[in-house]
């Protein structure tokens, strides 16, 4: 047989060409792209023959185009790199929209490739037609309709670009079914610059000087990081600065692993279900500096009440419009959050600037190690009933804190952001600002698939596994050994708590009947299936699952029914105003 | 606050969908929006009129800056500038009305450009303002129909909007 690699060298020698399929993977070659996620489909038959042809792009065959974007999204938050998925036209790209919109919300870099149908057919209402730029256009970065072959190569490349720098987001190619077919000459631009993209990376440094006399000058400082530490891969730079100016910090769901979980320094979660001395002390510090976080409504509860307390704020971020959207902000620094954290570093370790007095600070470490003192993350454990803050506990345990954790949505994924304590960024996975259920199992794909032979844990519920369980066929087809952590309470357990706490106890369509048995619908797969009904059956059935390094190992937990997350702040409440246990319900 | 923000985008399809769906999905508000390519054909030049306190001004511009299409913005009204909006009317012009029309047209230094045996149609430009008050000068039972452009804004003296 003869490889596309040398039919197309041999056709590019004297002015040859190329079709745009050909092109399109080659692009994806040139980029270096290992894995796309995808579904095939009559716009994208060419590109899927030109994929068949070649073995450098490997394809995974999802079983829901949802999944493949998610899959992408999954490998790409544990690689930094570039996910790509693959989709046909109509269903298949409004199938994936889920998948774009979670992405999008997390700024998490992807290219999306979906055919379309051919130009000529556009605004026909053609099979399988739909306006794909329109409906994707509020909910990624960028888009492309690409309606001639010779734009397709640049604009694979922009798409790249865009999607990877800056803040990072998904971007979307649409590609018509003639203009695959079509050839031109290709040659893939080495670099590419747009006039109107320029994200700002160095911060002022003027501004970051503000910033130090800011946090000299503070009595009660915090750091306060989000996803955009993780981002930027400056994990490691937040850790040395917070530790050269013993400063405690707090994380947003998204920045778990910035700054080791396991750390004194490190006061937990902060939000809705964060730990009870991160929003104190959030609510109560005096200067405040913000690092790629966007003071997100489930982190600072309600905006009013959190600005009534005086506090000087320092925002740091590459997205001028995270600044000053919800809260008003003393300093602003737009630039790239690893770039401004150097500079700062270098500031204070040229004697440019110091930290705040040792005083002032004992006295507010005194302060916090009182709020700590109220261990709000303690739960009554049980003989009887397997309570969920156990099962994440004992994980940890059993993978050493060094698992990569993707998650679905609802308690269990509050519960994992709780319990696990991520020491490390990018191992873990989870929808935060969409909060799309269905995104665990897909994601644990795409994590395993970058991470072979690494332990690959999927905490879900009963509900959410259901929204994307047919991947479980894909997980087989792959061979990826993931263990899925499912905390089965029978109800929708973040509906239903909102129910008892806000809607008189009436469990308006949150508890399922009918359940199947997912241990045997786990067998039926080809996988490994466990129902786990005893507290005392938690950690063996967990080492045995992680012991089984080949095999996908389905966990039914059957957990607490009434069990409730807590901490928690009510909605419209503020930071220093929450429940700590169901005491104080 | 009413705002004149002036935008130069790239002069593709979608352009003005990305600028007039950022603006719906926020919120925001488009008191009138124009848009036209400028003499460098890859470029469009629009001018969207809004609404809102300088803080979401100051979002409007900062939304609008992250769309990729987006190259420059600048909020025109800011600095002393000079605002146009152009007016077709239609009036009906027999009897004296006819020559009331024409009276009214040369006070507000406006043009008839299309006359028949009963109407007129009147090309008017201007403020917004003045063709406020020149719809409110004429006899309203006489408009047929009325079209007008929405606002074009720019920079007086040496303030320019260019790449």
């Amino acid at each position: 047989m003869v490889t596309s690699s040398f039919v197309c060298n041999r056709r590019l020698g004297a002015g040859m060409t190329l079709t745009g399929a050909e092109i399109v993977v080659r692009c994806l070659q040139e980029e270096k792209v290992d894995y796309v996620f995808g579904y095939p489909g009559g716009s994208v038959l060419y590109l899927y023959d030109e994929l068949f042809k070649q073995d450098r792009v490997r394809h995974v065959l999802v079983r829901h185009e949802q999944a493949a974007v998610h899959a992408a999204d999954g490998y790409a938050r544990v690689t930094a790199r570039v996910g790509v998925a693959l989709v046909t036209s109509g269903p298949g790209a409004t199938n994936a929209v889920t998948g774009i919109a979670t992405a999008y919300m997390d700024s998490i870099p992807l290219v999306v490739i979906s055919g379309q149908v051919p130009t000529a057919a556009i605004g026909m209402d053609a099979f399988q037609e739909v306006d794909t730029v329109g409906i994707t256009r509020p909910c990624v970065k960028h888009n492309f309709l690409v309606k001639d072959v010779r734009d397709l190569a640049t604009t694979l490349k922009k798409a790249f670009l865009i999607a990877s720098t800056g803040r990072p987001g998904p971007v979307l190619v649409d590609i018509p079914k003639d203009v695959t077919a079509q050839r031109c000459e290709f040659v893939y631009p080495k670099d590419i610059s747009l006039r109107s993209y320029n994200p700002v990376i160095k911060g002022h440094s003027g501004q970051i000087r503000k910033a130090l006399q800011l946090l000299h000058g503070a009595r009660r400082p915090l750091i306060y990081f989000g996803g955009g530490v993780v981002l930027a891969d400056a994990a490691e730079k937040l850790t040395k600065l917070t530790r050269l100016l013993n400063l405690p910090c707090a994380g947003t769901l998204m920045g778990l692993g910035s700054y080791p979980g396991t750390d004194r320094q490190f006061l937990g979660m902060l939000g809705m279900h964060g730990s009870y001395e991160a929003n104190m002390a959030m609510h109560y510090c005096d200067v405040l500096l913000a690092v790629g976080a966007r003071f997100d409504d489930r982190v600072i509860g309600n905006t009013a009440h959190f600005m009534q307390e005086p506090r000087k704020i320092i925002h740091v971020d590459i997205d001028p419009s995270s600044i000053s959207k919800r809260v008003k902000v003393d300093v602003p620094i737009v630039g790239c959050v690893g770039d401004v954290l150097d500079d700062m570093i270098s500031m204070l370790e040229s004697g440019g600037s110091t930290g705040p007095g040792k005083d002032a600070l004992d006295a507010w470490w005194r302060q916090i190690e009182e709020w700590r003192g109220r261990n709000c993350m303690s739960y009554k454990n049980s003989d009887e009933v397997i309570k969920p803050q156990y099962v994440i506990e004992k994980l940890w345990e059993v993978t050493g804190g060094d698992a990569f954790v993707a998650t679905d949505v609802g308690q269990h994924q509050m519960w994992a952001a709780q319990y696990y304590k991520f020491d490390k960024p990018r191992r873990w996975a989870t929808s935060g600002g969409l909060g799309t259920m269905g995104f665990g199992l897909p994601a644990a794909m795409g994590i395993q698939l970058a991470h072979p032979g690494k332990p690959v844990a999927c905490i879900t519920g009963e509900g959410s596994i259901q929204m994307c369980i047919q991947e479980l066929s894909t997980c087989k087809q792959y061979r990826l050994p993931i263990k899925i952590l499912s905390l089965n309470n029978r109800y929708l357990g973040m509906v239903r708590q909102w129910q008892q706490i806000f809607h008189g106890n009436r469990y308006s369509e949150s508890y399922m009947d009918s359940l199947p048995d997912f241990a045997k619908l786990a067998e039926a797969y080809g996988h490994v299936g466990l129902q786990i009904t005893k507290p005392g059956d938690v950690e063996g059935a967990l080492r045995e699952a992680f012991a089984r390094k080949n095999d996908l190992v389905f966990l039914d937990f059957q957990i607490d029914q009434t069990e409730n997350v807590f901490p928690m702040i009510q909605g419209g409440k503020g930071l220093n105003d929450m429940i700590l246990s169901a005491e104080d319900l | 606050m009413r705002h004149v923000l002036s935008l130069l985008l790239e002069n593709e399809a979608g352009a003005l969908s990305r600028v007039s769906g950022l603006f719906s999905a926020r919120g925001y508000n488009i008191e009138s929006l124009t848009v036209a390519p400028t003499e460098d054909a890859s470029l469009s030049r629009m001018t969207v009129v809004t609404n809102g306190s300088d803080e979401v001004i100051e979002q409007i511009s900062k939304q609008l800056n992250k769309l990729i299409d987006v190259v420059k913005v600048v909020d025109v009204s800011e600095a002393p500038h000079i605002e146009r909006e152009l007016l077709l009317v239609k009036v009906r012009a027999v009897g004296k009305d006819r020559e009331e029309m024409k009276r009214m047209t040369e006070i507000f230094r406006g043009r008839i450009v299309d006359v028949t045996d009963s109407s007129y149609v009147i090309e008017l430009t201007g403020t917004q303002e003045k063709l406020d008050s020149f719809i409110g000068a004429i006899d309203s039972a006489l408009i047929l129909e009325s079209v007008r452009s929405g606002i074009c804004g720019i920079g007086r003296g040496e303030r320019v909007l260019k790449l």
